[in-house]
């Protein structure tokens, strides 16, 4: 496949393989553009992030075959002002909004499938739409599209080198098979993802608790691109410091574990500090709305580590972690396994159970299980830790994707630092997901804007192309 | 302790992927082992051999893996279970000491054949008037080989294969710790006949196929799977109905090229010639890693070239009855015959009855929406009382 694109001159250039980026790439070449994408993995290790997701956000007004009930704009947009505090941008969240609902049909007629809701969901089937097979199916499936359409897809091909002019970008240079190439475009989609397998960048933000960050999707994410683009005249969005990040179990490879090292435990039990000291209301809302903050919060815990703490009666209700739990049938013997001090996490433990209010314990909704004189509170599914066994899961702050990215405008056009938007430039996906998302993180609308943003990039692109060709 | 059986090294390869998959389950609607997965918090030697014949080897799970190789996880559940499934074959085998065949299954199947049709045609030069041999019959076998002698051998080498089979199948039902098989209604049964018949499994959850030989989802493996299935049963119904010719009305092959067991027999011929064409090509077209192991291949592929040959053997013999190839084509075609009858409790036929099995297993599940299956003497309570 490598070498494919013999030539080098392209009506439109895509950086960057995943969802966006494909999705870019077949709009552009469905208008009857050439188009090449330039792909920094190699083939396995294809599509960036989208590789590891497995549904996307979309609203719709009325049941559709894969989405029960309806989602409309207005809770759609409230959900999103509510995990991002306010911290988006207004007109491109509903533009997302209002497109996500053409999202499910636009793939599937491209190749891709979707399933039912099923038991590993966490519960989305009204609003979000799950991939049949998972994001690699989905990337294979938007593979063989665009292949079929005749775009040039480049694996391993490493963009070096941005042509730019004036806000003007007259191609890229890529090193692909060792050989650096230069690639030109008449315009030039970039897609290709936040910087948060760079651990050296994440350390300008972060100090050294980046090096206790694992990286949960891609490890070549390492924002070159988003640097070039910064560098050289493009508005930045986005606080630096934020990203979609998630409590994952300690013992996940660095890069690339995915969804597999997920401990979704939490809210059933306590989680408690390298001092053995609670940190943060483990029941403060349902897990799937509350997953996403748990990262940062770790993240900001003493050695960027936390250790949950459940009793045999949690068992079965969650989903089971790849890694075996630390197992005791003592609770000091349990503080000994995951190495915290006995008596204080003895100490935390029973100041929890003697806080605990007995309620009717109720995990598919907010139940009355809650503490009292405890500070922080577990405000519901409070059960006292009582019942031997008991386990640990050590858990370590996993990065999904950096919000820090270029600002673009409602045509998916890249702003210049003068705020004007560039002609020929566009951008998709992570690497501009921080326009929508300020902070915080909602369930599956990571592929919703690189699903819509990627089409009106596409769209536009090649509509600049053919205008100047 | 017949679940012990599987405690090989398969089964705790498949236990470390089962852990993960059960971590992730972005292949829950590829097929029914992953809902099944679902109802596990753990996983027993017993639970994993129904979840490897839960397995139809489709390939989805393998193509959509996050976690495939090169991945440091190095998730094939494909291959896995294939290797798991043969480990179940030996551990069901009866006699036990015949299990050993499916270690080297194309050896097994080969000199089986060999032997059979040597047999056969040993038997013919000893035995049989050089003129009855090599005559012109009008397309009469019987005057080759005399009905009664058929009925004896096939019927005696017959009733060995069904005892083995039967019993085969009882010790499977023990060995993946399944609950007795009354607690599985009518219903269960016809789910699982249902989603067996029109290989509900090879569609890889989607309209499109599964993904097989290559990750381009594909309708071709479940049609000359069909093929070969339909194409067999139509070759036991022209049997079967040439018995009912015989005993209920008197009416002696051979019979005319449009009668009922001709049209049958050759009509299922085709498929059998067809069908494991078919299969066999796409069996070398598999891209990626491989999702079966030696031992799984050489066990379809046994079957495969057995059934072939059936099928060709059989097709010639009716095309060239009138001639005085008769004889000849007679003794290979039932000496080929003889070899299918005998691999059928050690070969890759037994998947049809085990699946089967599983299937049920899984309906029953499925219906009581909790585990039955893997319980038994090998399954741990403790985790499982938890789960439920």
């Amino acid at each position: 496949m490598n070498g494919a694109a013999k030539q080098t001159a392209f009506d439109v250039l895509v950086v960057g393989g995943g969802n966006a980026g494909l999705s870019a790439a077949i709009v552009a070449a469905e208008a009857g553009r050439s188009v090449c994408l330039l792909e920094r993995a190699p083939r396995f290790y294809r599509g960036g992030n989208s590789r590891h997701t497995r549904n996307l956000r979309a609203m719709h007004d009325a049941p559709t075959s894969v989405l029960t009930d309806a989602y409309h704009e207005d809770e759609y947009y409230e959900d999103l002002l509510r995990v991002t505090k306010g911290k988006t941008t207004e007109p491109l969240a509903r533009l997302t909004i209002r497109e996500s609902c053409n999202s499910v049909d636009w793939l599937e007629q491209r190749g891709v499938r979707f399933q039912k809701a099923l038991s590993g969901t966490l519960h989305l089937g009204r609003t979000n739409a799950f991939f049949m097979g998972g994001g690699r199916a989905l990337v294979n499936a938007l593979c063989r599209h665009a292949e079929a359409l005749g775009v040039d897809l480049v694996y391993e091909a490493e963009v070096v080198d941005l042509h730019l002019e004036d806000g003007f970008c007259h191609g890229v240079t890529a090193e692909v098979d060792g050989r650096r190439r230069d690639f030109t475009g008449r315009s030039v989609v970039f897609a290709a993802g936040g910087f948060q397998a760079n651990i050296d960048w994440l350390r300008e933000f972060w100090g050294d608790a980046a090096d206790n960050f694992l990286i949960r999707g891609t490890p070549y994410n390492t924002g070159e691109v988003l640097r070039q683009l910064l560098d050289r005249g493009v508005q930045q969005i986005g606080d630096p410091q934020q990203c979609h990040a998630v409590a994952i179990d300690g013992r996940a490879p660095k890069f690339d574990g995915g969804i597999c090292t997920r401990v979704d435990c939490v809210s059933l039990g306590i989680v408690v500090n390298a001092k053995a000291e609670r940190f943060y209301d483990e029941g403060e809302d349902f897990w799937p709305k509350r997953y996403a903050i748990w990262g940062r919060l770790v993240a900001g815990q003493p050695g960027q580590i936390g250790h949950v703490v459940i009793d045999q009666k949690a068992i079965g209700l969650f989903m089971p972690p790849v890694f075996p739990a630390e197992k005791a049938d003592s609770i000091e013997e349990l503080a000994g396994r995951i190495g915290l001090d006995r008596q204080a996490l003895a100490k935390t433990v029973a100041d929890y159970n003697a806080a605990v209010r007995d309620g009717r314990f109720d995990h598919t909704e907010l139940d009355d299980c809650h503490t009292e004189g405890l500070n922080p509170p577990k405000t519901h599914w409070a059960r006292r830790i009582d019942t031997p066994p008991f386990y640990a899961y050590t858990l370590k702050p996993g990065i999904t994707f950096t919000y820090l990215g270029v600002a673009v405008d409602e045509k998916a056009r890249v702003l210049m630092a003068d705020g004007r938007p560039s002609a020929n430039m566009f951008a998709a996906g992570e690497i501009m997901a921080g326009n929508v998302l300020g902070e915080g993180y909602l369930a599956g609308i990571g592929m919703t804007i690189g699903g819509v943003f990627g089409r009106i990039a596409g769209e536009e692109a090649a509509r600049y192309a053919s205008n100047v060709a | 302790m017949l679940q012990t059986l599987l405690n090989t090294e398969s089964a705790a390869e498949a236990e470390r992927i089962m852990t993960i998959c059960n971590a992730c389950r972005y292949c829950e609607g590829h097929c029914a082992v992953f809902p099944a997965m679902t109802q596990r918090l753990a996983f027993t030697p017993a639970d994993l051999g129904y979840l490897a014949n839960l397995c139809h080897n489709c390939g989805s799970c393998y193509h959509h893996c996050q976690y495939a190789d090169p991945h440091e996880f190095n998730v094939n559940v494909p291959r896995t279970m294939a290797a798991l499934r043969v480990d179940t074959y030996e551990a069901a085998a009866w006699p036990r000491f015949l299990g050993r065949s499916f270690r080297d299954n194309g050896t097994w199947t080969a000199v089986v054949t060999a032997l059979a049709v040597a047999l056969f045609l040993l038997a013919a030069a000893l035995f049989i008037e050089p003129a009855a041999l090599f005559g012109r019959h009008e397309g009469n076998f019987y005057a080759v080989l005399s009905h009664n002698v058929m009925v004896t051998v096939f019927g005696g080498v017959a009733l060995f294969v069904l005892a083995a089979i039967v019993i085969g199948m009882v010790r499977f039902w023990r060995l993946v710790g399944a609950p007795p098989i009354r607690e599985a209604g009518l219903r269960d049964i016809a789910v699982a006949l249902h989603d067996a018949l029109t290989l509900k499994y090879l569609r890889g959850g989607s309209d499109l196929g599964c993904t097989y030989p290559s990750e381009a989802p594909s309708k071709l493996r479940r049609l000359f799977h069909h093929l070969t299935f339909y194409g067999f049963l139509l070759c036991f119904a022209a049997t079967s109905v040439g018995t009912v010719y015989h005993y209920g009305f008197g009416w002696v092959a051979p019979y005319g090229y449009l009668s009922l067991p001709s049209l049958l027999g050759t009509l299922g011929g085709l498929g059998l010639l067809i069908g494991p064409v078919g299969l066999m090509i796409l069996k070398r077209r598999v891209t990626g890693s491989p999702i079966e192991t030696e031992a799984s291949r050489k066990l379809d592929e046994g079957l495969l070239v057995l059934l072939f040959l059936t099928a060709l053997t059989g097709l010639l013999l009716t095309a060239l009855r009138g001639s005085e190839l008769l004889g000849v084509l007679l003794l290979v075609h039932l000496g080929v015959v003889m070899a299918l009858f005998l691999s059928m409790p050690y070969g890759k036929f037994v998947h049809g009855f085990y699946r089967l099995q599983a299937l049920i297993g899984f309906a029953l599940e499925q219906r009581q929406g909790r585990q039955r299956m893997g319980q038994g003497e090998a399954g741990t309570s403790g985790q499982r009382q938890a789960a439920e």
